[in-house]
């Protein structure tokens, strides 16, 4: 290290520029903020009044879904992003600096983050206006918290391996159809019960329903069950650790090609 | 040359893509505050040397020492003193050209990159476009800026990859000026390109790679030494005196356009020669139209090389 050098943290640097150019790029605002806004009211006022699930409103028990569904918008964005680094000459700059390589991954993991922090809390504000009505105690907010962040990082992550893995931006927005369709097959919009058999065994099981139901029942100060809590953490866990060892393999491959 | 004083040595590099050779026995040697340039036409493995000597792929066999140190065991002391810019534009068109350079700095850990990035928009006379976003800058202005970027870190090596194609001839003309302006600061540069005019203008010493070997380096002096001094160029009557000119000139390094009856002799540039040439065409009554008497340029050099090979190549 030089005399005249300092110390900077290379991920928060590079978090600071994908956040610089999402910010530059008008689709960011309307993936993440008015997309997200427009779902609550549609679904809302589309569906409010036929669809019948037991014992709240039909508001109260969308959130969670609505929440995945625009956190998913959201990492298909850094798809995007991280695609455009890869397959321009950016990242043949980025990997002849004196940085670690996976500070460049982790930079643009940082800033899905932020905005999909952002996106949730314009989720959350939206349905609170059209008669969302948490009853969450400092506990159920914390799970909810927890959740939140496992689940930015897992998508997140995803969406990492895709940009890296894709072949042009178009290759990389297709994450998107998977952000959309998954919650709808989950316990995210309507209760699994209700469901066909093999696509209520799908949804039974598949990640989201039980990260959805526990942030439903900590949401609405409902009892949340520890062994579904525990499943949701166990699932966001590994695909954080699944996803980051995919993509910085994949990384390191397209680096080398 | 001592080892020590180079920044770049290179020796028996290897390169394959599966069953495709790309680069076999590279060898060459970069002294420092030199500019260094690797002629070569498209596919001819000049990219991927580039990406062996800055780290970014691992070659099959051979030797890179950058500064001293070895690219495979201590790339983290390479990059500290190297940089690229490579053939395709890597600046954020979304941010200014400030905002780029800053990041930069910060990538570098500089102490104040903010200082460093005025400086350098100053520098590049880009100040004038420093808080515009890059989408709006002209194609040699973005040049400039990717140029600049490189120079964040006050690297002592610099590898351009083909740093003026694409650009019209006036930003190339100033590229070549801002070129000859970093050697002047003391920077070794070791660039690629596919123009020999640019190599000629540019390069303290000129390699040329041809399919994945070095077939001539030296100055650009040393290279046109190669087809000694003198060529004559004769355009005969018809194709079959081009046929028998050919055949009494054998003997002779040559290189014909069939189309317009016309051959290049190329010879030592002595009387004595030329005498000998036109007695044996005059002798075997060879209809010469015109003739004329060349100095060889680099792009003579380069085909005359580049042919020699392919015959070689087809009489295998």
């Amino acid at each position: 290290m030089r005399n005249d050098s300092k110390r900077y943290n290379d991920t928060v640097t590079i978090a600071k520029r994908c956040i610089l150019l999402s910010k530059r790029n008008p689709d960011t605002f309307l993936t993440s903020v008015m997309l997200p806004a427009l779902m609550m009211l549609l679904f809302v006022f589309l569906f409010g009044n036929l669809i019948h699930v037991g014992g709240t409103s039909y508001v109260n028990y969308i959130v969670p879904g609505i929440l995945l569904q625009c956190i998913g918008q959201c990492s298909t964005t850094t798809a995007i992003l991280m695609n455009r680094d890869v397959t321009s000459g950016i990242i043949n700059r980025f990997s002849t600096l004196p940085i670690r390589r996976v500070s460049i991954l982790n930079g643009h993991v940082l800033e899905a983050a932020v905005r999909s922090l952002l996106t949730s809390a314009v989720v959350l504000i939206t349905a609170m206006l059209v008669g969302f009505r948490p009853a969450a105690s400092l506990t159920g907010w914390c799970v909810v918290f927890i959740l939140l962040i496992a689940v930015i990082l897992a998508l997140s992550w995803l969406s990492v391996i895709v940009g890296v893995a894709a072949n042009s931006a178009e290759g990389a927005s297709s994450l998107s159809a998977l952000a959309v369709i998954l919650p709808y097959l989950s316990s995210g919009f309507v209760p699994t019960e209700t469901m066909p058999k093999v696509l209520g065994i799908f949804a039974e099981y598949q990640p989201m329903t039980p990260i959805i139901d526990t942030m439903r029942n900590a949401l609405l100060g409902n009892p949340i069950d520890t062994g579904t809590f525990l499943i949701a953490m166990i699932w966001c866990i590994g695909l954080v650790a699944a996803f980051y060892f995919i993509s910085l393999a994949l990384f390191r491959k397209r680096l080398s090609r | 040359m001592l080892k020590q004083n180079m920044s770049i040595c290179v020796s028996s590099l290897k390169k394959s893509y599966g069953n495709k050779k790309v680069l076999s026995q590279v060898n060459f040697s970069v002294p420092g505050k030199t500019v260094y340039a690797l002629l070569g036409s498209n596919g001819a493995g000049k990219t991927t040397t580039i990406r062996i000597l800055t780290g970014q792929i691992k070659a099959d066999g051979g030797e890179v020492l950058i500064e001293g140190h070895d690219v495979l065991k201590s790339p983290e002391k390479v990059r500290e003193v190297i940089s690229l810019t490579g053939q395709f534009s890597a600046v954020d068109d979304a941010l200014t050209g400030k905002e780029n350079l800053v990041i930069m700095g910060r990538l570098r850990h500089l102490a104040e990159p903010e200082k460093r990035a005025l400086e350098l928009l100053n520098y590049f006379e880009l100040s004038g476009a420093a808080n515009q976003a890059v989408s709006t800058y002209s194609g040699g202005m973005k040049r400039k800026l990717d140029i600049a970027m490189s120079l964040v870190g006050n690297p002592k090596l610099i590898f351009l990859d083909e740093p003026t194609t694409g650009l019209d001839p006036q930003s190339r003309h100033s590229m070549w000026e801002l070129i000859r302006e970093l050697k002047r600061s003391g920077v070794t540069i070791f660039l690629t390109t596919q123009y020999l005019e640019e190599a000629e203008q540019l390069a303290d010493i000129i390699a040329i790679l041809d399919r994945g070997e070095i077939i001539a380096e030296g100055t650009a002096e040393e290279l046109k030494a190669y087809l000694l001094d003198g060529a004559v160029k004769f355009i005969f009557e018809d194709a079959e005196s081009l046929e028998n000119a050919k055949q009494i000139l054998k003997h002779y390094k040559t290189a014909s356009v069939s189309e317009e009856h016309q051959l290049t002799v190329y010879t030592d540039g002595k009387a004595d020669t030329l005498a000998l040439i036109f007695h044996g065409l005059y002798e075997n009554q060879v209809k010469i139209r015109e003739f004329s008497q060349l100095a060889p340029d680099l792009e003579d050099v380069f085909l005359t090389m580049i042919s020699e090979r392919e015959g070689k190549f087809n009489e295998k």
